[in-house]
């Protein structure tokens, strides 16, 4: 079994700051980490690897440091790495870059794809299900859970709002999975001992039968207009009382608000 | 001269960091409080290679060099010093000298397991009356043909009890003196070997210090570690290693206290500023940086050099006594910084300050560190 982890390295937005005059985002000095529901998607294929056999490469598009976080992955337990770099990928929307991601795909064989969620930078959910209708095949979005996975099928929970469904999708298929799904593990040391001497696989715009005009900045038709922080606005009123007149003035609001009977 | 870690080492750092503030850091306040040994550690440790780092892979270890192995000493030591010590001991003093003294059978049957972390391992030297004099060793090793019969006491056993395989040094032959003793590589599967005494200590809390005591056990020739009467160059050649081991402890409990200090500082307000906007906090936090960062220079290069096979004797005790000394001080002035409450087990600088203490004493105190710096300078 071939499973492809689709992954991306992200500024770690707890230290995410915003140039408030520019209104974008300060990323020099901002660490990177590995976007964390991919990161569950990743443990995934490793609980699969462990549990059935598989072979399992990570795929990811970025700039030429990403070569780092696949080492990381080496480090996990992932069997090969593919990055996609090029100055053409770059600027890159959603669309665009899953034009890139099913490019390369097409190239290899697998049985199943795994993306995570959605991805702390941009929150946008999209690019797994992109990947997926680019590439013909059917998905599974919000995955919590893999019950069964064979040679024909897998059998998974997907969360919706207020409850699950149990869906079972024919292999190759995609699923996008939650951060929940699984608690990555921690590399180890003999993997890091090795990360270094294992190639990460290049792949660039000439590797890739790829039109130029979908991908890059050039072929991402969103375009960002602005970034801001969202002020908070909050209403409200500042009472000084002593405790329990205080414990009878939060209950009166309470109970005027209906979170509480009377 | 190049002073940056190698792309190798940084992730190597990275692991043990998170490794430490996930998995070690909450239980350390619990593990000392009630001096309980933290086994579900060793047990993590082991799956992710921490055992065994600086072995190759064919005797269960990691295939990492000696400065990943005190990068972990150090991250762990930031947040308890229980847990550097344990990792420390049980690499440093059983694998190091099955490692380097040991034949390929012994390697396979000890090493193995110690370095995959299966099993603990410790280093029994030190007894009631042979502390820093070390060479006056009252276990016996007495020959009998196929076996050694050995009898005696080891105090202040790291890792006692918990361990299963021990590095231990006997008299073979009393009137040689030093050249008299000889090393042993004995398992608690052997009849007579029992634990005695465990102490209760001002610091390291959770780690397990114990008596070893032996009852006529017969101890397998196979099992003699180096050759008959080398006992004592591989005790001091070991605790040379250890001492690197032990400064990275020193190191990492003296960063680790700063860091707290410097958060409480920055959150703790007083004349309606932050501490930390004074000036006497600023130079007292500038003063404790600089020194912490000197000794981690100390420790690293010492590690280097055990990477480069050079002689490193002189440079291990040179990091372990200013490492320890630097702990020392930077954890007092840790809970002065945090005033009262620093007094207190509220917060992790009072932890700390007791840990720091047994850097400089054990493996060597800071006074035999001395002795064997000044005996290289002055020979």
């Amino acid at each position: 079994m071939n499973i492809l982890v689709l992954l991306k390295q992200v500024p770690d937005t707890t230290e995410m700051k915003i140039d408030k005059e520019k209104g974008t985002l300060i990323r020099e000095g901002v660490p990177t980490i590995t976007n964390p529901d991919d990161l569950a998607g990743m443990e995934v294929a490793l609980r699969l690897k462990d549990q059935y056999g598989a072979k399992i490469t990570a795929v990811t598009m970025g700039p030429p440091q990403a070569e780092n976080m696949l080492r990381e992955l080496y480090a996990m337990g992932a069997d090969h790495a593919v990055l996609l770099t090029d100055r053409k990928f770059s600027g890159a929307d959603t669309w665009a870059t899953s034009n890139t991601l099913a490019a390369y795909i097409k190239q290899v064989d697998f049985d199943l794809i795994i993306a995570g969620r959605q991805a702390i930078d941009g929150d946008t959910a999209q690019v797994g299900p992109q990947t997926a209708e680019k590439l013909g095949l059917p998905q599974i979005s919000y995955v919590d859970d893999v019950l069964e996975f064979s040679k024909e099928k897998i059998v998974v929970k997907k969360a919706l709002e207020n409850n699950y469904e149990v869906l079972e999708c024919p292999l190759p298929c995609v699923i996008t999975t939650l951060s929940t799904i699984a608690k990555p593990r921690y590399m180890r040391v003999m993997g890091i001992s090795h990360a270094f001497e294992k190639d990460v696989t290049i792949k660039t715009f000439d590797d890739l039968n790829i039109d130029p005009a979908i991908i890059g900045l050039k072929g991402s038709p969103t375009k960002v207009k602005k970034t801001f922080t969202k002020e908070v606005h909050s209403n409200s009123d500042i009472l000084n009382l002593d405790g329990k007149s205080s414990a009878r003035k939060v209950a009166e609001i309470l109970m005027d608000m209906n979170f509480i009977g009377k | 001269m190049n002073f940056d870690l190698s792309p190798k080492q940084a992730m190597m750092q990275k692991l043990f960091r998170e490794f430490a503030i996930n998995e070690v850091e909450p239980i350390a306040a619990d593990i000392d409080e009630e001096e309980r040994f933290p086994e579900e550690t060793v047990r993590k440790m082991s799956e992710i290679g921490m055992m065994g780092i600086p072995f190759e892979s064919r005797y269960g270890g990691g295939d990492g060099d000696n400065l990943s192995y005190i990068l972990a000493v150090e991250e762990l030591s930031k947040v308890c010093g229980t847990t550097g010590v344990i990792v420390s001991a049980h690499t440093s003093l059983a694998c190091n000298p099955i490692y380097t003294y040991g034949t390929e059978e012994q390697r396979q049957k000890y090493l193995v397991p110690l370095a995959s972390g299966e099993k603990l391992g410790a280093f029994g030297l030190t007894e009631p009356n042979a502390g820093t004099d070390a060479a006056m060793q009252q276990t016996v090793a007495v020959d009998e043909g196929d076996h050694y019969r050995i009898n005696g006491t080891k105090i202040f056993i790291t890792n006692g009890g918990f361990a299963e395989i021990y590095v231990v040094f006997a008299m073979t032959d009393k009137a040689k003196g030093n050249r008299g003793i000889s090393a042993f590589i004995m398992d608690t599967d052997m009849e007579g070997f029992s634990i005695g005494k465990t102490e209760h200590k001002l610091g390291i809390k959770g780690s397990s210090t114990t008596e070893l005591i032996f009852k006529d056990v017969m101890v397998p020739k196979e099992n003699l570690l180096g050759p008959e009467g080398k006992g004592f160059t591989i005790a001091m050649s070991t605790l040379d290693g250890g001492r690197i081991g032990i400064a990275a402890q020193a190191l990492g409990i003296a960063q680790g206290s700063l860091d707290q200090a410097v958060k409480y500082t920055k959150e703790r307000k007083q004349f309606g500023r932050p501490i930390s906007a004074f000036q006497n906090t600023q130079f007292t936090i500038a003063d404790l940086q600089t020194k912490i960062d000197a000794a981690r220079l100390l420790v690293y290069r010492a590690a280097f050099m055990k990477d480069m096979n050079r002689n490193y004797s002189s440079e291990a005790a040179m990091a372990k006594l200013f490492a320890s000394e630097v702990a020392m001080e930077v954890t007092t002035k840790s809970i002065q910084l945090h005033g009262g409450y620093g007094y207190t087990r509220d917060y992790p600088v009072e932890r700390m300050f007791r840990d720091a203490k047994i850097t400089e004493i054990y493996e060597g105190t800071s006074e035999v560190q001395k002795m064997v710096i000044a005996s290289k300078i002055l020979r």
